[in-house]
């Protein structure tokens, strides 16, 4: 079976939206969107959060249908009332979130979806799977449990079930979120590959140098609305400065100045951290002293990992997703035993403490998984900022719930943090992931706080907020706060931290200072060279 | 799974459209009783192709159930059980426990009561005598889910084989001990000694409605209350809508897990005492009320709202007294109580799948 379907090489797009309409309660989140997804060729989708692209590729997907407007598929008109339908239709998707069954493993979960009657072949699908595999060029093990791969690897695989089927249309939404620089840079030659065997790609990014990388044609959504498109042929005379010009001003409107969220869009990536006031000579806060973990299976233990971090000092650590960074990041938080060595903090020992006997001296975790772990989707978000006080005062008296002082306290956070959200009372997995890592961060900032440990505190987030959890960083170190983070796109580290590890294979292969030419040495280490 | 349609929009600071309150509330309302409506009338259908008159039938399970002051004695004692098993359930369930094994916890801490309170009687004041005994019938059932309890929150087996096969080895235990070591030798059928009737629980006023249902009605508001607002309660719903999030918010997943079991199934054999001391005084080798099934529909159907179960026991309570004697008069058939619940669930799937389509389209 090819990649893609035999292609009619027509001249109707091969997908094409004509006004769209979509109504939400109290929000136009598609209004009358008209847009053609051509044949080879990647179209990049562009926009905020609540621009309305996610419901656009809901629609697409068949996971919503619209209130009016078209969808056409070489030039007919269809209806999408299912994601079945879509996939009948050619059309694969990619979700920003991950929907794949944690308990099968890899190759159980592509052969799902097949007939019920017929046997699901094994050598086929294997051999399927090989194919596409090697056309990514990602290496997963078919035999390997789905939940204990890493996120990015669970990623790879939702790209190979979207290319399963073969494929008129393939749609990604914010692929590369999750991917270190070479792993985008592969992503691009794929879709490449793909486009070139006349698939249509719908590509959905927050970042505008993978836009101009990779797009053969650019769209910006606002509002719900197409502001405005750069067609093939203009892009391909463009610079890369003008592309991004252009599309900040589509973006923000004609007044954004490259100040405030344009600014951070403009020069992403060229920031450094100006190193702040650490004092070196002070003894170290939080200390990581030769920490191992057992390893469940298929998943990457952490070995012999050291490290220190100062007060107010940010500690980056880098590494390709699947390193073991996960794990290092439970284990520091108490969410996971202590094999060998000694984790401490102001001098106290916190192997034998758990999460709350841990919290209590001071230690915070974000964690990346913002609905998997960090909060209950079914409960408010009243709730969920004090997930992890429930029992203690002043919201709790003598084991009883003080709701007044409950919902109290969230208003309060939501002004403070600028939560947008309906109420305190909604269900929190009804917020945008923006939001939710907004209640994060107001849950586990507080002034006890002595040690903060960030897991990919940007992922998934477009660039207003993108810009808010790094402020919120950079101020919560700056009150003295020791604060590793953890994340897998050097821009962010290089501006966030004052010295960046690497992690390969649960062990810190070396720690660099965050100086000119910090980039270069990282990615030595992250390559497998060993040094410092 | 989907995605929430929601999921990527922001919400502005203008105030949504809400519609008024009082649709919502009818709209609850509604899917509660909307399901009871419709498995009435599909049980009518079904007495009809049986040759009855199924108006008769139902007014006659009413007054004989309801409305006559005997039945209503009958209906509100029936209750008591009822209501401590709902209790059980609603905290097993609203902590993401399937407590499927409370006909097992129920019946062998009925049968340890039955054989223990004719001993304790003899040289104990009454009083002391139901404490012990109702401390007793908890204890043996919270015992019973140990294994289910530990399995859960050490190797993650799932609770619902567990608990239903401690349940059928309850039983089967339960039946052991009456025959062999609880056996009472002065009768002739196999039976626990027997309760005088002026030892067993203190009547309310002039009826024959022992003291039991107000424990149980106590039970179940008490259940209600710590479930919404207290720590404790919030700390089970946090562990059973996302464990993983409990862990991550440090709770003690094992521990909690444990007071689960125990609760549910402490309060389960609780009933079993209160049966036993409230209403037979002994246990008979063929007795097996099996409310537990009958419970966990109705808890499902009041959505694990500790006030809302109280309503439905009434009403399945009502069933089966008036189901029992309207068996004995009209000849329908006192397993016809079993069919209604049964349609009962049909309804309430079918219901629930409606509203969620309503929903959905409202929010799509």
């Amino acid at each position: 079976m090819p990649l893609s379907a035999p292609v009619d090489r027509g001249s109707e797009p091969a997908v094409a939206v004509e006004s769209i309409v979509k109504h939400f309660p109290g929000v136009v989140a598609n209004d009358r969107i008209s847009l053609d997804f051509n044949r080879g060729e990647i179209h990049v989708l562009l926009g905020e959060n609540g621009a309305g692209k996610s419901t656009l590729i809901g629609i697409l997907a068949g996971m919503q249908e619209p209130d009016s407007g078209t969808l056409r598929v070489d030039g007919r008109a269809v209806r999408i009332a299912s994601p079945r339908e879509s996939l009948n239709l050619g059309i694969g998707t990619v979700f920003q979130h991950v929907l794949l069954v944690r308990s099968l493993t890899v190759l159980e979960n592509l052969m799902l979806g097949g007939p019920w009657w017929r046997r699901a072949e094994r050598a086929a699908a294997l051999a399927r799977f090989r194919e596409i595999s090697e056309t990514l060029g990602v290496e997963i093990d078919p035999d390997a449990e789905l939940g204990r791969l890493s996120l990015g690897q669970q990623q790879q695989v939702e790209i190979i079930r979207a290319l399963w089927h073969g494929g008129r249309v393939l749609i990604l939404d914010e692929p590369t979120s999750m991917l270190t620089p070479a792993g985008v840079h592969e992503l691009g030659q794929v879709m490449r590959r793909l486009r070139d065997q006349g698939v249509a790609i719908i590509f959905i990014t927050h970042k505008l140098k993978e836009a101009y990388e990779f797009g053969d044609r650019i769209s910006v959504l606002r509002l719900g609305r197409v502001v405005g498109e750069i067609p093939k042929e203009r892009l391909a005379g463009m610079s890369e400065a003008e592309v991004t010009d252009e599309i900040i001003r589509l973006m923000f409107g004609p007044t954004a100045t490259a100040t405030g969220d344009a600014g951070a869009l403009a020069h992403e990536g060229e920031r450094r951290r100006r190193n702040a006031a650490v004092d070196r000579s002070v003894e170290p806060l939080f200390a990581v002293r030769d920490v191992s973990t057992a390893a469940l299976p298929g998943e990457t233990a952490v070995r012999e990992v050291t490290f220190d971090v100062r007060p107010g000092e940010v500690f980056g650590i880098a590494g390709v997703d699947g390193n073991g960074q996960k794990a290092l990041a439970e284990v520091l938080a108490g969410q996971r035993p202590v094999a060998s060595g000694r984790i401490t903090l102001g001098g106290e020992e916190l192997n034998r403490l758990g999460v709350a006997a841990r919290r209590r001296l001071g230690m915070r975790y974000i964690t990346d998984e913002r609905l998997g772990e960090g909060t209950v989707g079914t409960h408010s978000v009243a709730t969920n900022l004090l997930v992890k006080e429930i029992g203690l005062p002043p919201f709790w008296w003598r084991g009883l719930t003080r709701w007044a002082q409950v919902r109290e306290h969230a208003r309060d956070k939501i002004a403070t943090h600028d939560i947008r959200t309906p109420s305190e009372q909604t269900p929190i997995a009804r917020l945008s992931g923006g939001n939710i890592q907004k209640v994060l961060l107001a849950r586990e900032a507080s002034s006890e706080a002595r040690v903060v440990i960030f897991n990919k505190p940007t992922y998934g987030l477009d660039l207003h907020n993108t810009r808010l959890a790094r402020e919120r960083i950079l101020k919560s170190a700056a009150s003295g706060i020791a604060t590793v983070v953890i994340s897998t796109e050097l821009d962010e580290l290089t501006e966030l931290c004052d010295r960046i590890g690497v992690m390969s294979q649960g062990r810190l292969r070396g720690i660099v200072d965050n100086a000119e030419g910090a980039e270069m040495r990282l990615g030595l280490l992250m390559t497998g060279a060993d040094a410092a | 799974m989907t995605i929430d349609a929601e999921g990527e929009l922001t919400v502005g600071t203008e105030p949504d459209r809400r519609r008024p309150a009082w649709r919502d509330a009818l709209a609850a309302t509604l899917r509660v009783l909307l399901p009871v409506l419709l498995a009435l009338l599909a049980g009518a259908l079904i007495i009809l192709a049986l040759g009855k008159d199924p108006l008769t039938y139902y007014a006659y399970v009413v007054r004989r159930g309801l409305l006559s002051p005997t039945g209503l004695e009958a209906t509100v004692t029936r209750m008591a059980p009822l209501l401590l098993i709902a209790a059980g359930l609603i905290v097993a369930f609203r902590a993401g426990i399937w407590n499927l094994g409370v006909d097992g916890q129920f019946l062998l801490a009925a049968v340890v009561v039955a054989a223990l309170a004719p001993e304790l009687i003899v040289f104990l004041p009454r009083w002391l005598t139901v404490l012990l005994c109702f401390a007793a019938g908890a204890l043996v059932g919270a015992v019973w889910s140990l294994i289910p309890a530990f399995l859960k929150a050490r190797h993650g087996v799932n609770e619902i084989i567990t608990t239903l096969m401690m349940s059928f080895l309850g039983i089967s235990l339960a039946n052991v001990l009456i025959k062999i070591p609880f056996n009472d030798p002065t009768t002739t059928v196999p039976q626990t000694a027997t309760l005088p009737v002026e030892d067993r629980l203190p009547r309310l006023f002039d009826t024959t409605v022992h003291s039991g249902v107000l424990l149980a009605l106590v039970a179940v508001i008490l259940v209600h209350l710590m479930m919404t607002r207290t720590a404790f309660g919030l700390k089970l719903q946090v562990v059973g809508a996302n464990p993983r999030a409990a862990l991550h918010a440090g709770l003690n997943i094992t521990g909690l897990t444990f007071a689960t079991f125990a609760l549910s199934a402490g309060l389960t054999g609780l009933g079993g005492a209160v049966e036993i001391l409230g209403v037979w005084g002994t246990v008979r080798a063929d007795w097996n009320p099996a409310y537990g099934l009958l419970v966990i529909p109705l808890v499902f159907l009041a959505r694990f709202h500790g006030v809302a179960v109280i309503g439905f026991v009434l009403f399945f309570a009502v069933l089966m007294i008036g189901g029992e004697s309207a068996a004995r008069r009209l000849d329908v058939p006192h397993f016809f109580v079993l069919v209604l619940v049964a349609l009962l669930l049909v309804f309430l799937a079918l219901v629930e799948y409606l509203d969620h389509r309503r929903r959905k389209s409202r929010i799509d």
